[in-house]
């Protein structure tokens, strides 16, 4: 499939443009997942401090689990806002009639996802080292695998939720927040699968962060890399990123045949 | 001009959504260096049409032919040499006007981007809102800087919506003239939608008009009212949304 790199690099340079002209856009990137990670963050030294025991060390795993789930999130936003803020300002007619194919626009999204995750994470993992001796780096080399299994994650459900609000209009834009959200509480963030009623756990196993968010447990309890849970979770990746790309694609298709792709970009 | 190998072909082209047929077998073709009108009442079919050309839309049936290609089998290569310009979309309103030009210069691979960027700047008599915040630009501004993103790569087709609505008349006129004048200095093809005749009639060779997703009358705008025995081309417009000439055009 032929592909042009210019073409992904001038779409980026727009949101590099977008986000150097106004600082302030960085607070959004910023200001809530500081919070979560204050209120999580707290939690944590509350329970490791007034839990009588009852808690063990490894409950910083809350911590682990904010971050980790950040970066699946901000993954996501990056696709996901970036259509949005091609909609809001309505600018996607004038790049859909310009020379990008599809999976350019996808992969620039996909890219301005990296570096939102990018700043996020720099800035949570400093905080958390020095606010709770929280360190991320003690996930060692597993890390990467971990980050680049949630970052995937985080591209398909922004093609999910991209496709959805193609197809259903600006009504459903707050799709864009809500899709992670509706996978969180079976994706074993800050608890167990084991904790998971019986016929959900399926379910939860079904998606490729939940091994993701027990491999992490996993190595600050002490245990070795588990490379089997990070083998499902590439080979979910590939069935729900294959899923992804064919729901996307088909929902592209339906909004130009119907012309609510037009609808979409001008309302 | 009528023999030369069109630059845009459309050939029965069909667009129905749902229950409603928006084009009924449309066909029609631009030579090169020349300018056509789209005109119609609301709902004719113009911007279905002019989607469907932009590739925004899939025809139900039909085909489009675009430099002798296929638009769908070929659709990059086409778009690299056409450029569109709407009343109804704009230009991300939180970058400054260079900043948007350089991301479509770079988007359509315009060779000396910066270079290309002052020239149109310098032609549109807009140099003085290169560093502008685009969201703060006037109707009239802003429509300049639109049609300087749809010069950015020199097309050799130039897909117009509505350029000229929501512009004063001193506006419109210097919009006017210059697409004369650049289609006299680089021989671009121009499709041009308006419900302003005045447009129409300075700016385009040859006119279609579309009425129910059919062509009701097409030729000069001369010819075109004096086939209908009309005093202009906006009597004739009010005779066909008023239904006075529909029957005569169709028959």
């Amino acid at each position: 499939m032929p592909f042009s790199f210019n073409t992904v690099s001038a779409l980026v340079l727009r949101y590099v443009f977008l986000y150097t002209r106004h600082p302030v856009r960085f607070i959004e990137l910023i200001f809530w997942p500081l919070v979560d990670l204050l209120v999580w963050g707290f939690l944590t030294v509350y329970l490791q401090n007034h839990g009588a025991g009852e808690f063990p060390a490894t409950v910083t795993f809350l911590i682990g689990g904010m971050i980790l789930w950040d970066v699946l999130f901000r993954s996501q936003q990056g696709v996901a806002i970036s259509f949005l803020e091609d909609v809001w300002t309505r600018n996607l007619l004038n790049v859909f009639v310009a020379p990008v194919r599809t999976v350019e626009y996808v992969a620039a999204t996909c890219l301005v996802g990296v570096l939102r995750v990018g700043v996020t994470l720099i800035v949570l993992a400093v905080v958390a080292a020095l606010a709770y001796g929280f360190h991320l780096a003690d996930l060692g080399l597993t890390l990467l695998p971990f980050l680049a299994n949630l970052m995937l994650f985080g591209w398909f459900l922004g093609m999910v939720s991209t496709a959805l609000i193609m197809r259903w209009g600006q009504a459903a834009e707050s799709l864009a927040w809500a899709v992670p959200f509706f996978i969180q509480p079976l994706a074993a963030v800050f608890y167990p699968v084991a904790v998971l009623p019986v016929w959900l756990q399926p379910i939860a196993r079904a998606l490729p962060c939940t091994p993701i968010f027990e491999g992490m447990r996993a190595v600050l309890s002490g245990f070795p890399t588990p490379w089997r849970e990070l083998q499902c979770a590439f080979l979910l990746n590939l069935v729900w990123g294959s899923l992804a790309a064919w729901f996307f694609a088909a929902n592209l298709r339906h909004v130009r045949k119907t012309g609510l792709l037009v609808k979409v970009a001008t309302h | 001009m009528p023999h030369a190998t069109p630059i845009l072909q459309a050939d029965r082209l069909v667009k129905v959504f749902g229950d409603s047929t928006a084009l009924d077998g449309l066909s029609f073709s631009i030579a090169p260096g020349e300018s056509l009108g789209l005109l119609g009442v609301n709902g004719a079919g113009k911007t279905t049409a002019m989607n469907l050309l932009l590739g925004l839309t899939t025809p139900t049936s039909g085909m489009i032919r675009i430099f002798g290609l296929d638009l769908w089998k070929h659709r990059i290569e086409i778009l690299r040499q056409i450029n569109f310009s709407s009343a109804y979309t704009s230009l991300p309103s939180n970058l400054l006007v260079w900043q948007n030009l350089t991301v479509f210069a770079r988007l359509y691979g315009v060779p000396r981007p910066q270079q290309r960027i002052d020239t149109l700047l310098e032609l549109l008599d807009i140099s003085q809102l290169r560093k502008a915040v685009t969201g703060t630009l006037s109707a009239g501004e802003s429509t300049r800087v639109n049609l300087a993103k749809a010069l950015l790569n020199e097309p050799r087709l130039l897909l117009l919506d509505e350029p000229t609505a929501s512009l004063d008349p001193d506006i419109a006129d210097r919009v006017r003239k210059l697409l004369r004048r650049l289609q006299a200095e680089t021989g671009l093809s121009i499709l041009y939608t308006s419900h302003n005749m005045r447009d129409i009639e300075e700016v385009c060779d040859r006119l279609i008009f579309l009425h129910g997703g059919k062509v009701l009358a097409e030729g000069t705008p001369g010819e075109v009212q004096a086939r209908f025995n009309r005093t202009s081309l906006e009597d004739f417009f009010i005779g066909v949304a008023r239904g006075e000439i529909e029957a005569i055009g169709l028959q």
